[in-house]
């Protein structure tokens, strides 16, 4: 199944490989708010990134440079080695919204969502081809919601939403996959499915960048990791970037960090302890570092603080 | 000189001129007191929709001779109870459940005049006609504007709270329900007042134009209802004052006024007006670029 | 009085072929129009614009153009001012837009005052539909036709940019042509339906067939048949009730849409308020198959929300025009 999207034929952005090139970016609004500063990172095909930063670090902002909402005060962005302007004209660049974005209960079928992805595809009229049905059909498929194609968006569960406007991006063929906040309100099944599905993309030369504060499910499935605090704090691999110390400066104060160890987990003599940094549902868990905090932290109070936590944050 | 300022003069030398600038005035007022907390909860659409929906009451109330001010208020509480309904039992957007019940009352009253052409002047509702306004519609009109202003000084500051943080004034003790409630009976008899010197179409200026632009003027609440109210009051005794000199649409003549003041505090405000901002965002710009050159923060991988 | 009469006897008179032909027209093209603006929440919008072409006319007039240029540089002009205004300053969209309509509206009325014209002022506010000529009738179609051409031709672009203006963008769609062929399209209409409905009336036109049909069907394609549809048997029957009752025709047309709406809003299938009831009694159901807004609208929602915040805090959030992206204001 996966293999289709690898045959596809895309004229010139096919010999491009995906990439995303972003140069000391810097955003200033007309109202004087500089919102990203000296932003730099470098992304090649067949990855998964994640960006990573508190509400407010620029995250939008970076999104909505890469995407051409906004024009760099400074710097640049190039995709695919090309200007946004002109991947954007190829359509290189698919994405997927936040669920709060969208009106649910405008009147297009499932269907119809995910042949809005072909419009870039189409002539004048976006008079949908065989091929233009042919790839809705696959799309559909592919995130399993063909039985759903008839019913209106706002019939669908969190996790089935989701799971449309992906199929979108699909149907889109775009090689470069923008996702906002894709795991919020939804189940954990859908979550499986959707990084399983985003690792198969990642098989294929797709690169997407991943809008996440969902912490926990990082290392899981991201290879690269940005973390931005109004510029970028750091870049890389997730293994080397996504450390405790790194976390620490890019969340600042916002962060909880939880250090469980001792005799709270186990019984024996076992000197690792464990230590938890969350701004959110999914604890980050470190295994075997060094005991800095207080010892007997129970874990039962740990997870009542980050629900507490939670709750402030929403 | 003197003749000239004779000729000035001449506006008050009429007994139906001093009735028509100092009705004006307290309505002008007392719908800018209003018109704060309209602009800043986004309700603009209510106050153009208020302002239509009670052209068939008044229509009604000429038709069959009951005062203006009852029929009127009776078409704003079926309104205002049309929309909620509709509002709250589909699926459709705020926006588009406003425009349709108040035009569909509007074009009520408009059917209504047009069957009954002699008992109602469709003209005068739509767009008023303080200068020949009758002795019994303009008492009505200073009764209104005058209750509300007393109304408004006592719970002018719940009103604040409970705009600004509900749940907060729900939490001190404020009956925030009843405060809403009495808002909105102010608002549809301010509007019932407004329909009398700038008509249904021109409503939504009283009540929307001079705390948008206090707005601009300052960022304090009280300022703001200050301002709101001295513009209110003053664009409306003059602009009624100068329509003695163009016979007739004084509505028109207030709003072009208030309008105009609008767009010179949207240009100059010291602080939010355009000129200002651009200043700003010119300066912050600049370091921005400066800063981005001298400091070299990031680290690509 | 018989059915037939009914419908036959004003069809004796040239002057209701030509009301009919005319409502006809402006109730279709307004219909197509009123499924954007209600899905885009743009009601408002139509509101502004059409109050705001009466200075066009009078200048239109003064300066011996047609009419309609004058009528719809105004309501172009008082679309762009908005945005202009609102994209540069703090004052809400919605405030800004009434500021500028009624300030135009009464700049408006003033200069009809100083200007002696041939216009009525109640025929501009209100129409005259049985008073149109054949020649305001071949204007008129060929301004509709036009419109509804380009709607019905780019159909699909606008709905994707009313749904989701930046996947629009990202796929390389011209977003900002999109967002003033709208306007220009909605500018159109209006003028094309002075004649007929005037210019307060035509805003029920562009929201109640859209609102109507947006109850009866969860897909676009329909929704436009059947506000076109709606609107054309309105206009139809408006037409003829007010030649039997000797009332206003514009506003018999927009009372029987009202009417037509009422009707949907109590008995659709699906989303009528008898529906919902009944779906209500019902706990059983599954969850997929429950009708209604199952999220909050963000158009009720977004509107009220942290207004008096900004007088305290104000600035510090890019006060960009596409913030989409950052769908959660209250998180920041």
């Amino acid at each position: 199944m996966m293999n289709r999207l690898d045959t596809v034929k895309r004229g010139e952005a096919v010999a491009r490989p995906a990439s995303i090139a972003v140069n000391d970016l810097t955003v200033t609004y007309p109202n004087g708010f500089t919102a990203v500063r000296d932003a730099s990172f470098e992304l090649g095909p067949g990855s998964i990134c994640a960006l990573v930063g508190v509400n407010g670090s620029g995250k939008s902002t970076v999104f909505k440079a890469i995407m051409g909402f906004v024009t760099p005060t400074a710097g640049q962005v190039r995709l695919c080695g090309l200007p946004v302007e002109k991947a954007i004209s190829q359509n290189i660049v698919a994405y997927v919204p936040q669920s709060e974005d969208v009106d649910w209960n405008f009147p297009v079928l499932v269907e119809d969502v995910v042949m809005m992805g072909r419009y870039g595809h189409m002539n004048f009229l976006r008079i949908p081809s065989k091929k233009d049905r042919l790839k809705v059909d696959e799309a559909l498929e592919r995130v399993n919601m063909s039985a759903y194609r008839k019913r209106q968006i706002g019939e669908l569960s969190g996790g089935q939403k989701k799971r449309v406007f992906l199929a979108r991006a699909l149907a889109q063929e775009g090689r470069i996959i923008l996702l906002d906040e894709p795991f919020t309100g939804i189940d954990v099944t859908t979550e499986t499915a959707i990084i399983n599905l985003l690792r198969d993309l990642r098989e294929a030369g797709h690169l997407m960048l991943v809008s996440t504060h969902n912490l926990g499910s990082v290392p899981d499935f991201c290879d690269q990791v940005v973390l931005l605090n109004r510029t970028v704090l750091a870049a890389g691999p997730t293994a080397s970037t996504f450390t405790q110390e790194n976390l620490e400066r890019t969340f600042g104060g916002v962060l909880r960090n939880f250090e469980l160890g001792g005799h709270a987990l186990h019984e024996d003599d076992d000197a690792r302890r464990i230590n938890v940094i969350t701004d959110d549902e999914r604890p980050l868990v470190f295994y075997g570092v060094k005991s800095r905090k207080k010892k007997n932290a129970k874990k039962q109070d740990a997870k009542k603080k980050t629900a507490k936590n939670q709750d402030a944050d929403q | 000189m003197s003749a000239l300022l004779a000729e000035l003069a001449v506006p008050f030398t009429y007994d139906y001129m001093w009735k028509a600038m100092w009705v004006s005035a307290l309505v002008g007022a007392v719908c800018a007191f209003l018109s704060c907390y309209l602009m800043l909860k986004g309700w603009s659409l209510m106050g153009d929709a208020l302002g239509h929906s009670i052209v068939p009451g008044v229509a009604g109330a000429y038709i069959i001779g009951a005062p203006f001010a009852a029929g009127a208020f009776f078409a704003g509480i079926l309104a205002a109870l049309g929309m909620a309904f509709v509002k709250q039992h589909s699926r459709l957007r705020e926006d588009a459940t406003i425009g349709l019940v108040f035009t569909t009352l509007f074009a009520l009253g408009l059917l209504m005049a047009s069957l009954h052409p002699t008992s109602v002047s469709i003209q005068t509702i739509v767009l008023g006609n303080i200068l020949a306004i009758a002795d019994e519609d303009a008492l009505q009109v200073v009764i209104i504007a005058a209750a509300s202003f007393v109304v408004l000084a006592f719970i002018w500051k719940d009103l604040m709270v409970t705009f600004f943080d509900e749940t907060y004034a729900r939490g001190i003790g404020l009956k925030t329900r009843t405060l809403k409630l009495v808002f909105f009976t102010l608002l549809s008899a301010c509007t019932v007042a407004a329909l009398q010197t700038v008509g249904a179409c021109l409503v939504i200026a009283l009540v929307v134009t001079p705390g948008a632009t206090a707005y601009l003027l300052t960022d304090r609440f009280n300022r703001l209802l200050v301002i709101a109210v001295a513009i209110g009051t003053v664009t409306s005794f003059v602009g009624a004052y100068l329509s003695f000199f163009l016979n007739g649409a004084t509505g028109g003549i207030i709003v072009t006024l208030q309008t105009l003041i609008f767009l010179a505090a949207f240009y100059l405000a010291p602080k939010h007006g355009v000129l200002a901002a651009r200043r700003k965002a010119r300066v912050a710009r600049d370091r921005a670029l400066a800063e981005s050159k001298s400091a070299s923060v990031a680290e690509a991988a | 009085m018989d059915p037939i009469g009914f419908f036959s006897e004003p069809f004796a008179y040239d002057f209701m072929q030509r009301a009919l032909g005319m409502s006809l027209l402006v109730g279709a093209v307004c219909a197509v129009l009123s499924c954007y603006l209600v899905l885009k929440g743009w009601s408002l919008m139509g509101d502004a614009i059409s109050h705001a072409v009466l200075p066009g006319i009078v200048i239109a007039f003064v300066l011996g153009i047609p009419l309609a240029v004058g009528a719809f540089a105004a309501g172009l002009a008082c679309a762009l001012l908005t945005g202009y205004l609102k994209y540069n300053s703090r004052v809400k969209e919605d405030t800004v837009m009434g500021i500028v309509f009624s300030g135009m509206f009464g700049f408006g009325l003033v200069l009809f005052t100083k200007v002696e014209t041939d216009q009525h002022l109640n025929h501009i506010l209100f129409g005259n539909v049985l008073g149109v000529t054949t020649a305001d009738l071949i204007e008129t179609a060929i301004i509709a036709g036009g419109t509804l051409l380009v709607v019905l031709a780019k159909r699909r672009d606008l709905l994707l940019y009313c749904f989701d203006p930046n996947h629009a963008r990202a796929i390389g769609l011209p977003v900002n042509v999109l967002h003033y062929g709208l306007l220009v399209l909605l500018s159109l209409t209006i003028v094309s339906s002075i004649k007929a409905v005037g210019i307060i009336l035509v805003i029920a036109m562009l929201i109640a067939p859209g609102a109507t049909a947006y109850l009866l069907t969860d897909r676009f394609e329909r929704m436009l048949l059947i506000a076109v549809l709606v609107a054309c048997s309105a206009s139809v029957l408006g037409t003829f009730i007010s030649f039997h009752i000797d009332g206003a025709t514009g506003a018999c047309i927009v009372l029987v849409q009202a009417f037509f709406f009422l009707l949907v809003f109590l008995f659709s299938p699906k989303h009528g308020l008898l529906r919902l009831r009944e779906l209500r009694d019902q706990p059983g159901m599954p969850a997929g198959t429950i009708p209604g807004p199952a999220e909050p609208l963000p158009a009720l929602s977004g509107r009220t929300d942290g207004a008096l915040q900004q007088v305290v805090d104000q600035g510090g959030r890019p006060a960009d025009q596409h913030h989409a992206i950052e769908g959660r204001h209250g998180a920041e």
